[in-house]
Order: structure tokens, then sequence, then C-alpha cells
């Protein structure tokens, strides 16, 4: 289990355009595989174009509790990039005047910003009703300061939407690290406990699950069921949907990936189960994803790839919703990760 | 070196069957589609009963698809090495139980 970041390591892959070169070489430069590019021309999808803008996705910072193996984030104690305060009130500037009525919050672990309940807050008198906090739930028994979130989270009616690989131990600790099942199945409980996940209950509990291993996630019905039965039977559990999610092939996966000598065969996999419909909902056609240093790109992936959107407007400070949505999505293919089988978002499946 | 019969690449292949005899290799896929939809058995334990029965059958192309099929619908590897002792099972019950037909023999033969 990893303790430190790639970048902490020096490892080539924290090197973005490493990863581009990977992305655009090798079997697709070869025509073993078509490009993303061509395979969304094939359904007149391209060039990839932005619909109605539904949701800002905010990255507070790369800081994280955790190192996970497959985090596209390349998250962890080590990464000390976190939004400041003057950027979050250029946010802020946004939330006020944009259309999306979501506001999506991520990281690294996002409550670990010092300034994360200032800006939840300061974003709820903004007018922001429906707030996501993707919680990593070990957060919440990390330290006795945050052992109050659930009844923060309760207060701003915040949707809480966590990753959970597995109902079982093993597969949980292999990928988020030791000890973090026991530490997330407390942390549901506590939320459970003030209301969350309830049946009927209007606190949104939802779980991420994403595949621990170069294979593409099942069923995502199927899946929600066998998790709903086994947390129910052993820890009296309950949430209420469960989003199936694909993992992309960069960052810290995308090392897995070619130390594993997985890279080729994933990539086969991510192409025989494209579905063009998928590519009708992908979730850069109706989010925006600011970093923690306020750029602006058409998803967290991109983001993590540090390819900027393509338009005059690229940072928060100098947003224009209007000229922002009349730009083309910068693709590449780590894109098929969203487009595979039902399709991968940050809100589970797409078609 | 030589090379190898089974080459792990072959089983993306597996569709250009339907190219040397199009209506027969469609009709399998057909078949084959529907038989793993979920049915009165669900799509998890029919995923199972392929594992088992893709190591009695001994394919190592059957063993790769149902071991990352597997691997994708959440089952565990405790399940999945219950099912192979479940196809191994019968697969010696079925050696054994012909001790049977041996004891009859004899039986038959000696005086």
């Amino acid at each position: 289990m990893a303790t430190k970041s790639l970048k902490a390591r020096n490892n080539d892959i924290a090197n973005t355009s490493r990863q581009m070169e990977i992305l655009s070489n090798g079997i697709f430069a070869n025509g073993e595989l078509p490009t993303f590019a061509a395979k969304i021309k094939e359904s007149g999808h391209f060039p990839l174009r932005p619909k109605k803008l539904e949701i800002l996705q905010i990255n507070l910072g790369y800081m994280c509790n955790q190192v996970c193996e497959h985090c596209h984030v390349d998250a962890g104690p080590d990464r000390k990039e976190i939004m400041t305060v003057e950027t979050m009130q250029q946010c802020l500037d946004v939330i006020k005047k944009t259309e999306a009525h979501t506001l999506d919050l991520t990281g690294g672990a996002p409550e670990m910003n010092p300034n994360f309940r200032w800006f939840v807050e300061e974003a709820s008198k903004a007018g922001i009703k429906d707030f996501i906090v993707r919680s990593n739930l070990t957060i919440i028994r990390a330290n006795k300061k945050y052992y109050d979130l659930p009844e923060f989270f309760k207060k701003h009616n915040v949707h809480v939407v966590s990753s959970m690989p597995h109902w079982t131990r093993g597969k949980t600790d292999k990928q988020r690290g030791d000890g973090v099942f026991d530490k997330s199945i407390k942390a549901l409980q506590e939320l459970n406990a003030v209301g969350y996940g309830m049946p009927n209950s209007d606190l949104k509990l939802d779980l991420v699950y994403n595949p621990s291993g170069a294979f593409l996630p099942g069923d995502q019905m199927a899946l929600e069921a066998d998790f709903k039965k086994a947390l129910k039977a052993d820890f009296d559990i309950d949430f209420h949907s469960l989003f199936a999610i694909t993992n992309l092939p960069i960052s810290r996966f995308l090392d897995y990936l070619i130390a594993s000598e997985n890279y080729e065969d994933y990539m086969h996999s991510l192409l025989d189960a494209y579905n063009p419909a998928a590519v009708e909902n992908v979730m850069c056609t109706n989010t925006i994803s600011i970093s923690w240093d306020g750029w602006l790109y058409d998803c967290d992936f991109n983001q993590m790839l540090n390819l900027k959107v393509a338009s005059k407007v690229k940072h928060v400070s100098d947003y224009n919703e209007d000229l922002l949505q009349d730009r083309n999505i910068i693709i590449n293919q780590h894109c098929f990760g969203c487009t595979a089988g039902a399709g991968s978002s940050c809100q589970g499946v797409v078609a | 070196m030589s090379k190898p019969y089974y080459d792990a690449s072959d089983l993306r292949k597996f569709g250009k069957i339907t190219e040397w005899s199009e209506e027969l290799g469609n009709k399998f896929f057909d078949y084959y589609g529907k038989v793993f939809e979920e049915g009165a058995l669900t799509a998890r334990e029919k995923s199972l009963i392929a594992l088992a029965v893709a190591h009695t059958e001994q394919c190592p192309y059957c063993i790769d698809a149902y071991t990352k099929d597997g691997l994708q619908r959440g089952i565990t590897k405790p399940e999945m090495m219950e099912a192979i002792h479940v196809g191994a099972a019968i697969k010696s019950g079925a050696t054994l139980v012909h001790g049977v037909q041996m004891m009859n023999k004899v039986n038959k033969l000696e005086m």
C-alpha cells in the first residue's frame, strides 16, 4: 500500500505531459485502436460541446488523509495544494451569478481545507440549494475536530457522496489503506444516526463504487442491491444510491495499469464496451471543474491532466458563463473511461 | 521458443467466427447473450456457474472471461473458489461413481 503520492515519489507519471504521451501513443498511434475523437465522430458527437451548465465542481485541495491506490487526483497527506480564501471568494462571486444549481465539493478530502465550513456557509447564503460533498468517510473519524461533520452536513442539508469500494474489509483496505473499512463503517453508522441515508430521508447519502483493479464496474443496480443487502445485514447500515464509476486511465491508476501490464487490455476493455449513447450525457457537457488555484476545466480528470478549458476564459477570476459555454470540450483517450458500458460520471451511470 | 496453442488476445477475436459462417455464428451469439441475461437465475449466479464450468472444461479463455466478469460483479475470492470446488467435486464424483461400474464388473467376472 502506497503511503506517498506519485508527486512526492517523483514518479514519472506525476508529470501530466508524460501521461498525455502514453495516452496518445502506443496502441492509439499504431492504429490498433481508434482515438476517442475518431470514435465520437462516428456518431456525430465531434466536436464535443457543452449543454446547459448544471454543476460547478470545485476541488478544494489535493490534501487527503488517505492514499488510495487508484486515486486520479494523486491526493495524500503530502499534497499541500489547497484553495485559499481569496480563490473561494472568487468562486462565491461565480456562485451568485451562475445558472448551475449544484455545487459539488471534492478534493482530496475537502473537509481538510481549513476554510471548508466557512465556504459551505457562504455558498449556502449565496443561494446554493444542492450541495454535494465528496467525503472519504474516514475523515469523520480522523481527528476530534471532524467528529461533528455529520451534524454540520445535516445543518446545511449537504448531499454526502462517499467512496466504498466493497462491502468486505479485505477489498476495501487493499484499495484504500489498512483500517479504512472499519472507520468507513463507523462513519456510515454515525451518518445514519443523524438521519443520513435512511429510507425516505431528505438527507441524501450515496455511495461510490469503483473497481479495485483492471476491470470495469458491473451493473450499477445489481451492485447497489448487493451492497445494500450486505451492509444492512452485517452492520445495519442504510444508504440511498450506489454510483458505479469506471476508473479512468490517468494518474495513479494509469501507473498501476502500466506496472501490472494491464494497460493495453484495459484500453481494449474500454473500447469493447464503448457506448455511443453514453457520449450524449458525459459529465463534461453539464459540469465545470474548478481547481484549488482557480483554473477552469471540462472535468476533474482534465484538471488532473492539466488540460484547461479551450476558452478565452480560463480562470475563475475572469469567469463569464456565456463565453465559457461556447467552447469545444477537450478530449483524449482517457475519455473512453466515461463512455464504457452504461457510461460513468461523478453521478454514476449516464446511459 | 515455439508458439503456444493458446493466445490470450484470441479471446477478443471470438466474434470473428461469424465471418466464415454468419448465420450459425449469429445464432450462437444471440443464444449465448440470452442465456446470461437475468432470468429465473440472477446474472450473478450464472456467472459463478460459468466460472465453475470454465474450469471443468479447462478452457483458458472462459477462465479469463468469467474471472473478470466475477470481479466486475463484486463476486469475492472465496465465492469464486467455492464455485470451482463445486465443479471439481462433480468432476471427481463423476470419476468415482464409475467405481461402481468397476465393482459390478469385478463381481460379475470373479467366481
